[in-house]
C-alpha cells in the first residue's frame, strides 16, 4: 500500500511537471501578447514603451527562460502576481474557487441524487416504456447546450414568473441577504448544472447494473431466495457503483476548474471564467497555478477513485 | 373633529415621504470587469467607466464635446495669460501652462488634493519600472514648477493646438501611494493600493468611493464624504459584470440590475430590439460618437493598392441601406474618420452614395472584367478579397455578410474569416498580417489628429516593435504635411481649413472605408433623469453626481 502510494505519487508529480510545461508552452505560442494588445489599444505607446514595457513583464525573454523562472519561483513557495488583476495570485484563486465549490458540488450531489435512481429503476425494466422514458431525458440532458439551457431558465423562472434572481451570487440592493438569499442566487446555475449532469450519471449507473445483472452471483442469490430490494441494493448496485467511482474520481478535477459558460451566463464568479480570462489574457502565474490546481486534484481524484474501490472489492489489490 | 383632522395631516405627512421617496441603490450592469484599478496602468473601458464616479481628471471634454477643466479652476490659455510660449534648444517651443487645483478638491480620508499629488504622478508616470503604460504624456513634461499648494506650472516640450488638455493626468495621491513606489518602483504596479487596498477612501477624490470589491462580480461605490461638489443622489452604486449580454438583458427585465450602461451595454441590435418592444419600464438612449466603425487596407496588396478599386468597393456598398436594415438607422454612415457632430467636421466632404454602376465602370478601368460570376484581370486572376473581423462580434458579423453579398453582385469573391479579438487585435492586425480588408472600430476624442493612423512614420514594422496603427501602410506626403501642421496650428479657423483638406484627401485616396459611426445604447429606468452619454471615450459617470432619481 505504501508502495503503491509512493510510486502513484511519483508519477502525479511527473505528469505535474510535463503539463506545467505543456501549458506554459501553449500559452506561450498563442499569438500576441498584452502588450501587443495596449499597442493596438493606445495610439500613445511607441516602440520604446514596447521594449520597456516587455522588459518589465518578462515577456522579452525567450520561452525556455520564462518557464524556468516560474519553476523556480514555485518552489520558493512564491506563486506570484496575476498580471491582470495585480493582486497576488492565491488571493484571486482562494475566493474564486470557493465559489466554484459551492455551484459544482451542489450540482453534482444533486445529479446523483436524481441519476443514480433513475439509472437503477431503468435498468430494472430494460426495453420498457420507463426505460425509454429515462433514456430520453437522458440524451436531452447530454444534448442540451448548456448556455441554452441556463437562458431558458433564466427568461422562465427570474424574466417571467420572476421567483428567481437572474445572477450574481448575492442580492446587491442592500434589501435582502444571508442563507436565502444565496441560495436563491444558486438555484438555477445549480439546477443548469444538475441537468446537465443528469444524462452521464443515469446512463452510467444504467449500462452498469444491466452489466451486473448477469453475473453468477446474482443468479446464485435469487436461487437463495434473496429479495428484489435486497439483491439491488446490496449486491447488484454494490458492484455496479465501481465504474461510477472511477468516473467520479476523474471528474474530481473539474470541480475545481469551474464551469466556464454556465459561470459567464449567470455571472457567478468562479474558477472556470477565472481560467478562461487568464488563459487568454497571458497571465501566465494565474492560469499556470489554476490549471496546476485543476490537474493535481483530477490526479488526486483518480488516487482517491482507486483506494476506494480496492475498498468496495475484496479483489482489488493495490500493489 | 380636531382628532380626526390631526390624524389625516398625520398619514398625510407620513405618506409623504414614500411617494417621494429616491431610490438609494442603482445597479449598473456592464459587459465587462475591471481588472486592475490603477487608473493610470492598462487603459480598459470597464475602468474608465467605474473610476470616472471616484476620480477626476483635471482636464477632460463634457458631453458637448467641449474640453472644461474639471479638478482645476481655469483652463489655461493664451488669452487668459496661464498659457505662455517657452522658447526651447533648437528653435523649438513649447508651453508653460498654469493650472490650480479647485479649492473644494480632497481625496475621500479628507486630505485636500495638492500640488503634491501633481508631483508624485508625474514622478511615478515618467519613471520607466513604474508599469505606467502611456508614458508619452508625463516625458513630454519638461518640468513642474509648484507655486504653493494648489497652483504649479507644467512646462511641456512642444506647443500643439490642445497643449491645454491634460486629460490623461490622473492624480495619484501622494499620502498613500508614494511610500508604495519609493519602496520598489519595479513593484509598484503590483503594489499599489489601488489593488492592494482598494477600498481605502484616500484613494478617490470623486463624488462616490468604492466601498466593496468582489473580483470578476461586480464593485460597490458610496457617497465620498469628503466630496464638496454637488450632491450625489443614491447611497450606493452598484457595478455588476454580466459578460454574456442575452443574461444581461434577462438581468434587466427580472430587475437584477437597473439599467445598461451605453458605454459597455448591449450590442446595438440587441438595444433595438429591446427598444422596439417599448417596455414601458425603460427608455433607450441611442448615441452616436466617436467609434469610428471602418474597413482598414493593407495597402501593400496589389489589388487593394490600385485607388479605383477602394473607391470601387465603396461605391458599391449601401451603407444607407445597411444601417436602416441592420441598425435601425441609429449609425450615420461615415465620409472619413471625423464625426459630423466634431467641430472640425466638413460638411463638403466627398460622399460615396451607392452607385453599382459607376463601382463596376471603375473595377472596368482597373482591368477587372466581369467574364462569369467573378471578375478577372487580364493575368487571369480573380477579383478575390478577404475581410477579417472579430470572432463573436455579432454586429461585424452580420455587417461582413451583407457587405459579401453587396460586393458578389459587382463580381467581387469576398472570402470572410474571423479571429478571436486577442489575435486579431493582438498580431493579425497589429502586425499587418491581414490580406486585404480588416473590419473594426477607432475610438477618439473630439478633433483628435489621426497621426497614429494616417502619418507614414506610424506604419507598424519589427523595426519599431509593431507600434503605430497606420496598418494599411498609407505613406502620403500631403497627408503627412497636414497632419503635422493640424498639430501646431492654434488659430482654429486655420485649423478648420487644414481639417477640411485631411477629410478630403482622405475621402479621395481612401486608405480605409469608412462605413458607420458606432451608436451606444444606454437603457435606462424611466424614473431616472440627468444621465447624458457624451459619444467619446470619457464617460457619462463622469457628471453621476447629476444623475437623479425622479419616481
Amino acid at each position: 500500500m505504501t508502495g503503491w502510494l509512493g510510486s502513484r505519487l511519483i508519477q502525479s508529480l511527473i505528469v505535474l511537471v510535463v503539463m506545467s510545461a505543456v501549458i506554459h508552452g501553449l500559452m506561450g505560442l498563442m499569438p500576441g501578447d498584452p502588450i501587443d494588445l495596449m499597442i493596438a489599444s493606445d495610439p500613445h505607446l511607441n516602440a520604446a514603451d514596447a521594449i520597456r514595457l516587455k522588459a518589465l513583464y518578462g515577456l522579452d525573454r525567450p520561452w525556455g527562460e520564462r518557464y524556468l523562472a516560474w519553476i523556480a519561483q514555485v518552489l520558493r513557495g512564491e506563486l506570484g502576481y496575476s498580471r491582470l488583476f495585480a493582486k497576488p495570485v492565491l488571493a484571486i484563486i482562494g475566493p474564486a474557487l470557493l465559489n466554484s465549490l459551492i455551484l459544482m458540488l451542489s450540482a453534482l450531489a444533486l445529479s446523483l441524487l436524481i441519476a443514480v435512481p433513475l439509472g437503477i429503476v431503468a435498468a430494472l425494466r430494460p426495453g420498457r416504456a420507463l426505460d425509454h422514458l429515462i433514456n430520453a431525458v437522458s440524451f436531452a440532458s447530454v444534448s442540451l447546450p448548456t448556455f441554452w439551457l441556463g437562458l431558458m431558465l433564466m427568461v422562465v423562472f427570474a424574466v417571467l414568473l420572476g421567483w428567481l434572481p437572474a445572477g450574481g451570487m448575492q442580492s446587491l440592493s442592500g434589501e435582502a441577504s444571508g442563507l436565502a438569499d444565496s441560495l436563491r442566487h444558486m438555484a438555477l446555475p445549480v439546477a443548469t448544472l444538475t441537468i446537465a449532469g443528469i444524462g452521464q450519471y443515469a446512463r452510467h449507473t444504467r449500462a452498469a447494473m444491466l452489466a451486473e445483472a448477469g453475473q453468477d452471483y446474482i443468479r446464485t442469490a435469487k436461487a437463495k431466495g434473496c429479495g428484489p430490494a435486497r439483491l439491488v441494493l446490496r449486491h447488484q448496485w454494490r458492484n455496479a457503483l465501481l465504474p461510477l467511482i472511477t468516473l467520479l474520481g476523474l471528474e474530481f478535477g473539474t470541480l475545481f476548474s469551474g464551469a466556464l459558460i454556465t459561470e459567464t451566463v449567470f455571472g457567478w464568479p468562479g474558477m472556470g471564467k477565472l481560467i478562461a480570462d487568464a488563459v487568454m489574457g497571458n497571465d501566465f502565474n494565474l492560469a499556470l497555478t489554476a490549471l496546476m490546481l485543476a490537474t493535481a486534484m483530477t490526479l488526486l481524484g483518480s488516487v482517491l477513485a482507486d483506494l476506494l474501490m480496492a475498498r468496495l472489492d475484496p479483489r482489488i489489490k493495490l500493489r | 373633529m380636531p382628532f380626526l383632522v390631526r390624524s389625516l395631516l398625520t398619514i398625510l405627512l407620513l405618506a409623504l415621504p414614500l411617494t417621494a421617496r429616491a431610490k438609494d441603490d442603482l445597479v449598473i450592469g456592464i459587459t465587462q470587469y475591471p481588472a486592475s484599478l490603477h487608473p493610470n496602468m492598462d487603459s480598459m473601458m470597464a475602468k474608465t467607466y467605474v473610476m470616472a464616479m471616484a476620480l477626476r481628471p483635471l482636464t477632460t471634454f463634457d458631453a458637448k464635446w467641449q474640453l472644461i477643466c474639471m479638478l482645476c479652476e481655469r483652463l489655461p490659455s493664451f488669452d487668459n495669460g496661464l498659457a505662455k510660449r517657452a522658447p526651447l534648444a533648437a528653435g523649438k517651443s513649447g508651453v508653460a501652462l498654469t493650472y490650480t487645483l479647485r479649492a473644494d478638491a480632497f481625496w475621500g480620508d479628507g486630505v485636500p488634493v495638492s500640488t503634491d499629488d501633481v508631483l508624485f504622478t508625474w514622478e511615478a508616470g515618467r519613471h520607466p519600472q513604474s508599469g505606467v503604460a502611456n508614458a508619452e504624456l508625463y516625458q513630454r513634461i519638461l518640468n513642474i514648477e509648484v507655486k504653493d499648494a494648489k497652483t504649479f506650472t507644467v512646462h511641456l516640450d512642444r506647443l500643439t493646438f490642445d497643449y491645454n488638455a491634460l486629460n490623461d493626468f490622473q492624480l495619484l495621491p501622494a499620502h498613500i501611494e508614494r511610500p508604495r513606489f519609493a519602496a520598489a518602483p519595479a513593484e509598484y504596479r503590483n503594489r499599489t493600493a489601488y489593488d492592494q487596498d482598494s477600498t481605502n477612501p484616500g484613494l478617490y477624490n470623486g463624488p462616490y468611493r468604492i466601498s466593496a470589491v468582489s473580483l470578476g462580480s461586480h464593485l460597490i461605490l458610496e457617497p465620498n464624504p469628503h466630496w464638496r461638489g454637488t450632491k450625489p443622489a443614491f447611497k450606493r452604486v452598484v457595478i455588476r459584470t454580466v459578460e454574456n449580454t442575452a443574461a444581461l438583458e434577462a438581468q434587466l427585465l427580472s430587475g437584477g440590475v437597473d439599467m445598461i450602461a451605453g458605454e459597455l451595454g448591449l450590442p446595438l441590435e440587441q438595444a433595438v430590439a429591446l427598444d422596439k418592444r417599448a417596455d414601458p419600464r425603460f427608455r433607450v438612449l441611442f448615441k452616436s460618437g466617436l467609434a469610428y466603425e471602418h474597413l482598414d487596407i493593407n495597402l501593400s496588396s496589389p489589388i487593394m493598392a490600385d485607388k479605383r478599386v477602394r473607391q470601387a468597393l465603396l461605391y458599391g456598398l449601401d451603407r444607407q441601406g445597411l444601417s436602416r436594415q441592420l441598425f435601425d438607422g441609429r449609425q450615420p454612415v461615415a465620409d472619413s474618420s471625423v464625426n459630423p457632430l466634431d467641430t472640425v467636421h466638413a460638411d463638403d466632404t466627398p460622399h460615396y452614395s451607392y452607385d453599382p454602376a459607376k463601382a463596376a465602370r471603375l473595377l472596368d478601368e482597373a482591368g477587372w472584367i466581369q467574364t462569369g460570376a467573378v471578375r478577372r484581370n487580364a493575368k487571369g486572376e480573380a477579383l478575390s478579397v478577404e475581410l477579417m473581423t472579430t470572432a463573436g462580434n455579432r454586429s461585424r458579423e452580420l455587417l461582413s455578410q451583407v457587405i459579401q453579398g453587396q460586393w458578389r453582385k459587382l463580381g467581387i469573391d469576398t472570402r470572410l474569416k474571423t479571429e478571436p479579438a486577442r489575435v486579431f487585435f493582438g498580431e493579425t492586425v497589429t502586425k499587418r498580417r491581414f490580406a486585404h480588408l480588416a473590419l473594426f472600430a477607432w475610438i477618439s476624442s473630439p478633433e483628435s489628429v489621426p497621426r497614429s493612423t494616417l502619418h507614414s512614420s506610424q506604419i507598424p514594422a519589427a523595426a519599431n516593435n509593431w507600434t503605430g496603427q497606420n496598418y494599411a501602410g498609407y505613406a502620403d506626403a500631403r497627408m503627412d504635411a497636414l497632419l503635422d501642421a493640424i498639430e501646431i496650428e492654434l488659430e482654429a479657423p486655420k485649423r478648420t481649413e487644414l481639417w477640411r483638406r485631411l477629410q478630403h484627401l482622405y475621402a479621395e485616396e481612401l486608405p480605409a472605408l469608412p462605413l458607420f459611426f458606432r451608436a451606444d445604447a444606454s437603457i435606462l429606468p424611466r424614473q431616472l433623469q440627468g444621465l447624458a452619454p457624451t459619444g467619446h471615450q470619457n464617460p457619462s459617470t463622469l457628471w453621476i453626481e447629476n444623475w437623479r432619481w425622479q419616481p
